[in-house]
């Protein structure tokens, strides 16, 4: 330390200047400075010398919220405005009709309204602030309902077939298009969905995975390789993969096409995508853990088996389940290659064998009434499938590693108050052996 | 240095874990067919090293016993002794040629400014160093005479046989406190039975002085614990596979000072069990806990080397070197 | 008493020792099962590209530069290129992105800034669950319920904004009270906006998950300063996100240009540049190989391969980008 900030840091600290700036000039606190500027002459035990008096009564928790009565009269102010004025347009001044015109207009006017009424008495910062967030808030009200609106339309729709038990248990090889849906079902679709996606992810989990900890577990040149051909075959479009399946497996080796066609066009299309979401969750596992792992003296394979995987356990479930939702719900590798039948078929090496999607593109663009109706019933039964596997992958994986669900907290609790109980038993048990013990020995002794 | 004259390390060993001592006594008499190798039910058959016989190399044989100190030298404590280690990492090299002999039954603290190469060192010491890609050394590392470093070894028997604790407190995520405590056993291929199992949970656990506080909630997530608990939960992992030396790289420096309390009083009941090596930045921690200590410094451009060291009373009172005076006094690094 | 060293003097050289990294058999098992698993990936990739880039060599070596300049699809006379599919392919890419892109960072920043914590994880999960929700649902959707009702907004749009180029409908005389708004159905932007629908959950959901990893603390230092809500957002989180809200709009473009049955389900096929993105009428790469695959000889496959290796290399440019600026970005580590 140089001279010159010895001296000069006490200077500045207790200058006379600095504490008159500082301290407020009432004499209630200057009675608690000591001569020396900046020091206290003692310290005070709460409750005890009355200088911090406790009110009576409970105390009440303030609200802080940020929502305030004006707001939300702003708001529905300029909401009435807005939808008032566009009914003027629509009526008087605009050549216009539609529902979804209307909404589009008032909107575009509610914004513009709201913002004037905040600048009424808001500066720049504030009207941003406020505008940002209600177009967000639309935004995001647009999008959730407009998904909504698909999902509804969809079960609405295809309510009208699948109410009837037949739809869930029969298929379409006695039912025309123009039987009544009492007849008929999507049977069949259903069950080839369930094979094609089974054989494929028999290949592409185990597959993918292994591939994913090859990449995470062994970095080198050639790891850097496999991984950019597979983030690049991520970007193969799922008709190229039917495609080159049709020309391979169907056309150049004259296989007939048939589930097992579909599924390894699937594969193709899943494969790159499990690869590659596995890969990113297993290298975000952290090395800390992998180190002290290994510090243990625990061999490579078991430190990945043990430790690596089941931390990134909800990742790799995730991963998984994703690509089985986009293998389920493709309808284009599936159209080139599973052929379209009306029967169920079960086996999957020969025959054309029918998914739920690509049953509903057929359906649907047939003119009857009934055969659109059992296609929008498939679509609904496939979307059920796919909210099944959603469910299960949050049930199964859906919380990351050491973070429990309240079920597994109350499994956890009971399996440590077993422990408890069993290790308490057990150092009764010695207690009692050494006693015994004890007992023994002290008899051996008096003995002689 | 006498471990009793630690009075707040006692007071805090007492407090934290009265049942200790107890414990003891009452598992005891559970194994009384040796009673001369009390250790013998903390090495079981199926970690017992058959390949190098457990004697010290007498040209490195650890300090007189008197600087062992009141404790009963006992044939299981193993030395650790480093000989002409080297490291680098890619071109650069860390630390030149630094030699030290870590006694059995000792605590050795490492001190040293940040950059010098103590955690280098202490990763060498159990082959931790080679994990980085470029990393390569020099010197031996041996281990009751036998180099751990031979071709003739396994990478894994070293770190088995030497175990780590981290600066940060990592259990397994994925894995309750029980198996967190027993995970060592998993991933080290070992089979063995669930009694046997929960002797080493407890044991481990009342040895790292965890036992009392989560002797009712073994099968919660490890990660639910306090950093403090979560760091003794870490020392019992690295204890279920009995380890011979114990490396501790600044375990506390992530530790509030009560944790950090409750820590160096584990240490000082740990040592009586396995030789112990540790990181700090913390020069009262280095006095409190260690009886030798190991002065390294790095000096601009230069790989770190080993300053000054011997017993931790006498670093701290009266160094020979002036930079050690200067940083066990806080004037530097 | 301490000693203290003087500098090691060993006569031998100081030299790094060899190591060996003493795997034990099951580890080396474990290496040769994993790298086995890395080539047998990388081996059925390349062999799927390779495959594709060779068949559909034949094709375009016959065309020539002509591929891309034709815009009629007659492999077997000769006379096909994909310049009407590839326009169409870009042009409901583009309309897709430019109506999924508000509304996924929209939503994301609903989701991660403003929600209530109460409502967060099912918003989540909703938006989650809707990214994989299969395309042919709402290519259902789009074919029966948004024709129906876009067709005034189409109409309205071309009758006031038809001076813009692309909104025009020359077919279209809005002052004529019979005129017919046939010609608005099936169009690009209809498609568009069925693939934007698709998408902006996927786009959502990624920037969502960006968004959320905003340091805390620089959040906090923000609003400390005095930060609207807003203010944070902009100098905070978007910032931070750019990676995320890149990378999701560019994933989102991917399957915009790869749908196929959405797609198909609402568009009229035709072989011409429709510049004109309301009119009725357009095509894209994806439902060209859907449309003409069955009945093809092995030539016209071969076509079919060409145009789908140009949309593959599309897709894969896009997807690099996206890698690419993610990686820059400060919260590309994480995604």
């Amino acid at each position: 330390m140089t001279p010159r900030t010895v001296d000069s840091i006490p200077t500045t600290g207790l200058s006379p200047v600095d504490a008159d700036g500082s301290v407020p000039a009432d004499g209630e606190r200057r009675h608690r400075r000591a001569v020396l500027p900046g020091r206290f002459t003692r310290t005070h035990v709460v409750g005890d010398d009355g200088l911090i008096e406790t009110p009576g009564g409970p105390d009440v928790p303030r609200t802080v919220s940020r929502l305030h009565r004006e707001d939300v009269l702003r708001l529905v102010g300029a909401m009435v405005a807005a939808v008032a004025t566009t009914a003027v347009l629509f009526t008087q001044v605009l050549p216009l009709n539609g529902a979804l015109a209307f909404a589009l207009v008032a909107y575009v006017l509610f914004l513009g309204f709201y913002t004037v009424l905040i600048s009424f008495d808001a500066d720049r910062v504030t009207i941003m602030d406020r505008t940002a967030g209600v177009v967000i808030h639309s935004a995001a009200g647009v999008l959730l309902a407009a998904l909504i609106v698909v999902i509804v339309f969809t079960v609405a729709r295809g309510a009208v077939a699948f109410r009837h038990s037949n739809f869930w248990v029969e298929d379409l090889s006695f039912a025309g298009p123009l039987d009544p849906l009492t007849m008929g079902g999507m049977a069949h679709a259903a069950l080839g969905t369930l094979i094609m996606i089974a054989f494929a992810l028999a290949i592409s989990i185990p597959l993918g995975v292994l591939c994913a900890v090859f990449l995470a577990e062994f970095p080198s040149p050639f790891a850097r390789i496999v991984r950019t051909v597979v983030e690049a075959m991520t970007a193969l479009p799922s008709i190229v993969c039917g495609l080159f399946i049709y020309a391979t497996y169907v056309l150049i080796f004259g296989f007939d096409k048939s589930a097992f066609a579909a599924s390894l066009a699937i594969t193709i299309m899943i494969l790159p995508i499990i690869v590659r979401s596995a890969d990113v969750v297993l290298r975000l596992v952290p090395a800390t853990l992998k180190e002290a792992a290994l510090a243990t003296g625990a061999s490579h394979w078991r430190t990945v088996w043990h430790v690596v995987l089941p931390t990134a356990r909800s990742g790799l479930m995730t991963a998984v389940i994703l690509g089985t939702a986009r293998g389920i719900g493709e309808t284009s590798p599936v159209l080139l290659t599973a052929g379209y039948t009306t029967f169920v078929n079960l086996n999957p090496f020969s025959g054309p064998m029918v998914s739920l999607p690509f049953a509903t593109f057929t359906l649907v663009k047939s003119p009857e009434p009934t055969q659109i109706a059992r296609g929008f019933g498939a679509a609904a039964v496939l979307m059920v499938l796919v909210f099944v596997l959603f469910a299960l992958a949050r049930l199964l994986g859906g919380t990351g590693g050491g973070v429990l669900s309240s079920g597994a907290w109350a499994r956890a609790k009971a399996a440590s108050a077993r422990d408890a109980a069993r290790f308490r038993r057990k150092r009764r048990l010695a207690r009692a052996a050494a006693l015994n013990r004890g007992a023994q020995v002290s008899r051996r002794e008096q003995r002689p | 240095m006498n471990p009793t004259a630690n009075p707040v390390a006692a007071d805090i060993a007492f407090e934290a874990e009265p049942a200790s001592s107890t414990e003891v006594t009452i598992t005891g008499p559970t194994k009384p067919t040796d009673p001369t190798d009390p250790t013998e039910p903390m090495r079981p058959a199926w970690l017992a090293v058959t390949s190098e016989p457990r004697r010290p190399d007498p040209a490195y044989a650890p300090a007189p016993a008197a600087a062992a100190g009141p404790l009963p030298t006992r044939p299981a404590l193993s030395q650790i002794e480093a000989r002409h280690v080297s490291a680098w990492f890619g071109a650069h090299k860390v630390l030149e040629r630094v030699s030290l002999t870590m006694p059995p039954g000792h605590v050795t603290a490492l001190i040293g400014p940040s950059g010098c190469g103590k955690s280098t060192f202490l990763r060498i010491l159990n082959r931790m160093h080679e994990l980085v890609p470029s990393a390569a050394l020099a010197g031996e590392v041996l281990l009751d005479g036998a180099d751990i470093y031979s071709s003739a070894r396994k990478v894994q028997d070293a770190r088995r046989h030497i175990g780590m604790v981290f600066q940060k407190p990592n259990p397994f995520p994925a894995m309750s406190i029980y198996n967190n405590v027993i995970a060592g056993l998993k991933l080290t291929g070992a089979k063995t039975s669930r009694d046997a199992k929960d002797e080493i949970v407890r044991r481990s656990l009342v040895s790292a002085g965890l036992w009392k506080e989560v002797k009712d909630r073994l099968r919660e997530p490890g990660g639910g614990l306090s950093g403090g608990q979560q760091q003794r939960l870490c020392i019992a992992r690295s204890l279920a596979v009995t380890p011979r030396v114990l490396l501790m790289d600044e375990p506390c420096s992530a530790l509030d000072p009560t944790s950090t309390r409750v820590i160096e009083a584990t240490m000082e009941q740990l040592r009586r069990e396995v030789t112990i090596v540790i990181v700090t930045h913390n020069m009262q921690q280095a006095q409190r806990v260690s009886q030798q200590c190991a002065f390294f410094l790095a000096t601009q451009g230069k790989p770190g080397v080993i300053v000054e060291y011997g017993d931790t009373d006498a670093m701290f009172a009266e160094p020979q070197d002036s930079r050690t005076f200067d940083y066990v006094n806080g004037r530097f690094g | 008493m301490t000693e203290s060293h003087g500098l090691a003097s060993v006569a031998s050289a100081d030299t790094p020792r060899p190591v060996s990294p003493g795997r034990s058999r099951g580890d080396q098992a474990f290496r040769i099962g994993a790298h086995g698993g890395g080539v047998t990936v990388l081996a059925i990739m390349t062999l799927v590209g390779l495959f594709l880039a060779i068949r559909g060599a034949e094709a375009i070596d016959t065309a020539g530069g002509s591929f891309l300049t034709t815009q009629d699809w007659e492999p077997n006379s000769g006379r096909f290129g994909i310049a009407a599919v590839l326009f169409g392919t870009l042009a409901i890419a583009a309309i897709a992105i430019c109506v999924a892109l508000p509304l996924a960072l929209g939503t994301a920043t609903y989701i991660s800034e403003y929600a209530p914590e109460a409502i967060r994880r099912a918003l989540i999960g909703i938006v989650d669950l809707m990214a994989a929700i299969p395309s042919v649902v709402y290519g259902l959707w789009g074919m029966f319920w948004l024709e129906g009702s876009i067709l005034p907004v189409a109409q309205w749009i071309s009758t006031y904004f038809g001076w813009i180029p692309i909104f025009a409908v020359p077919d279209f005389d809005p002052t004529d009270p019979l005129a017919t708004p046939t010609v608005f159905t099936a169009s690009a932007f209809l498609a568009g906006l069925v693939v934007a629908m698709m998408v902006a959950p996927i786009a959502a959901s990624i920037m969502r998950e960006v968004f959320a990893q905003a340091p805390e603390g620089e959040r906090e230092g923000a609003l400390a300063l005095g930060a609207s809500r807003w203010g944070m957002i902009r100098s905070v989180v978007y910032p931070f996100g750019v990676g995320g809200i890149v990378g999701g709009t560019m994933l989102g473009l991917g399957r915009a240009l790869g749908e196929t049955i959405a797609v198909y389900l609402v568009i009229s096929p035709v072989f011409v540049i429709q510049p004109h993105i309301l009119h009725s009428g357009t095509n894209s790469i994806s439902s060209l190989i859907a449309l003409k695959y069955g009945e093809a000889s092995a030539f016209e496959l071969s076509a079919l391969m060409a145009a789908g290796l140009v949309l593959f290399a599309i897709t894969m440019l896009v997807n690099f980008g996206a890698g690419i600026i993610i990686q820059r970005s400060r919260s590309g580590s994480a995604s």
